[in-house]
């Protein structure tokens, strides 16, 4: 099963296909933050994919600050037609994040409704020098005037079709259901 | 037909909460959960989510209180929520308002939530019964009836401590009889399947035929702690007793109020708890209610947290709210 894209086409259940993509963040974010003080860099996972991709991150950019994950739950816009769901995780946020640069990281952006529910939140935890974004896949579609800085593969979809990343272990891109 | 329970909408999510009867395990511990990440919004700079942006509560006390009025007051602002604190005293209720006037006086202002706290057991469950169906109503305690929030932060402070409710056995000791708080927290104890619910306390403070709720009577302090993982004290409520119930607060204390003696009896790792405002010297000794064992200001804490889940379950209609 593949998933048409500009570039190569993209392979679904496919863990080896993923570690590709995440050496093309890798390669991005190194770069990115090269240019940072190395303390100054915060990198937060979005619950539950972005923080999965985001620990793959992590464990090679040798940043100093602790992994922090962010739980949207209560910053959704659909939160009065969908209602709460009664297992949101906390936020876990270790650091100040104000004048820290902060790489904001999800697996798949599409509406960019979740990012901007993501940067309301940040900024309810403090002032950071800046925000960039890395997702693992640009579906397009978006809603919003979000962008990211740094993508893993951008793709295309036929209308009704869905990609999910199931995980932690093996970390692998299906269609629809995990 | 069993009696439609109200506090539940056509889809079983919850709309008021009115007291912990009628709700199934599922329905209690989705509150739980839900409340646990409320627990770390203090955090945040900005001690605030923006849940209930938007929506009005309002505050509807009838009877004093300064902590259940200014938790819930903290828990609404908490959530973005604007909040309308009405002092019934000064109110248009003493110039001869009727209640069901007032209420839909106030629903033409666009409110979106009553918090209820009445002297008359059963207020809240009349309000919810009047109001406009966009209105959840929530018992900030009816009586001697029923306090179910109060019961939530209880089971709340206990889960954070013990883990499982099974195999817990937990003690609540003094003024059961006028107690709303005590009957909430049986009904939880035993809806989230604890091991063991005792009661104890003089005769005269213990209603007749409380064991039909699932407890254990007992009127001897030391026989009533052996083996307590959790110890509920309540306060002595003067306020509400008619007659002749106790000879004396000194005897009562030398009976019931918890020591230090009296504590070494229950689990050594056994949590001191108390709703309250607390009698010091009546209820319970000073070491013991600022000792290592006590959870009291957890619980006033916590009772943010809970607040908070019950609202957002409410106003969003969670679809969590489904057992």
């Amino acid at each position: 099963m593949t998933i048409t894209s500009e570039t190569a086409p993209l392979e679904l259940n496919n863990p080896l296909a993923l570690d590709a993509l995440l050496d093309t963040m890798h390669q991005a974010i190194k770069s990115k933050i090269a240019h940072f003080e190395k303390e100054d860099v915060v990198m937060i996972g979005i619950h539950t994919g972005g923080f999965w991709i985001a620990e793959k991150l992590y464990e090679k950019l040798g940043i100093t600050a602790p992994l922090g994950s962010l739980n949207i739950s209560f910053y959704r816009d659909d939160f009065t037609k969908i209602g709460l769901h009664p297992e949101v995780k906390p936020s876990q946020l270790p650091t100040s994040l104000d004048d820290k640069h902060i790489i904001l990281v999800d697996d798949v952006l599409f509406t960019g409704r979740t990012v901007r529910a993501a940067l309301n939140e940040i900024f309810d935890y403090g002032r950071p020098a800046s925000v960039t974004l890395a997702v693992l896949l640009d579906r397009g579609g978006r809603e919003l005037p979000i962008y990211a800085d740094i993508i893993g593969q951008k793709v295309t979809l036929e209308p009704g079709q869905q990609i999910k990343l199931c995980g932690p272990s093996p970390l692998q891109l299906v269609q629809n259901k995990c | 037909m069993i009696a439609k329970n109200i506090q539940l909408d056509e889809q079983g999510r919850l709309k008021h909460f009115l007291s912990i009867e009628g709700f199934k395990r599922q329905h209690l511990v989705n509150i739980l959960d839900a409340a646990e990440p409320f627990a770390n919004v203090h955090e945040q700079a900005v001690k605030k989510v923006p849940l209930l942006r938007g929506k009005t509560i309002v505050n509807l006390f009838f009877e004093a209180s300064t902590r259940t009025r200014t938790t819930f007051e903290l828990a609404a602002k908490r959530l973005s929520a604007d909040v309308l604190n009405i002092n019934i005293i000064t109110s248009a209720t003493s110039k001869g308002e009727s209640l069901l006037d007032m209420l839909h006086n106030l629903e033409a202002m666009h409110c979106d939530m009553f918090i209820v706290r009445h002297n008359q057991s059963g207020a809240a469950h009349l309000i919810a019964q009047h109001v406009s169906p966009h209105i959840s109503v929530i018992n900030a305690g009816d009586g001697c009836h029923s306090h179910p929030s109060q019961a939530m932060l209880d089971m709340f402070t206990i889960r954070r401590h013990k883990k499982e409710f099974a195999n817990l056995t937990v003690v609540i000791v003094g003024d059961i009889l006028h107690s709303r708080v005590a009957r909430s927290q049986i009904h939880a104890l035993n809806t989230l399947g604890v091991t063991e619910v005792r009661v104890v306390g003089p005769k005269t403070l213990i209603p007749t035929q409380i064991e039909t709720l699932g407890v254990h009577v007992y009127h001897d302090m030391q026989t009533a702690l052996v083996g307590a993982d959790v110890i509920i004290m309540l306060r002595l409520q003067k306020e509400r007793m008619q007659g002749a119930l106790l000879p004396s607060e000194n005897e009562y204390y030398h009976q019931y109020g918890l020591t230090e003696k009296k504590l070494s009896y229950a689990k050594s790792d056994a949590i001191v708890m108390h709703p309250g405002p607390i009698n010091r010297g009546v209820e319970i000794a000073s070491s013991i209610a600022d000792g290592p064992q006590s959870v009291i200001l957890e619980q006033v804490t916590n009772g943010i947290a809970i607040r908070m889940a019950v609202m957002s379950q409410t106003l969003g209609r969670s679809s969590g709210g489904n057992a």
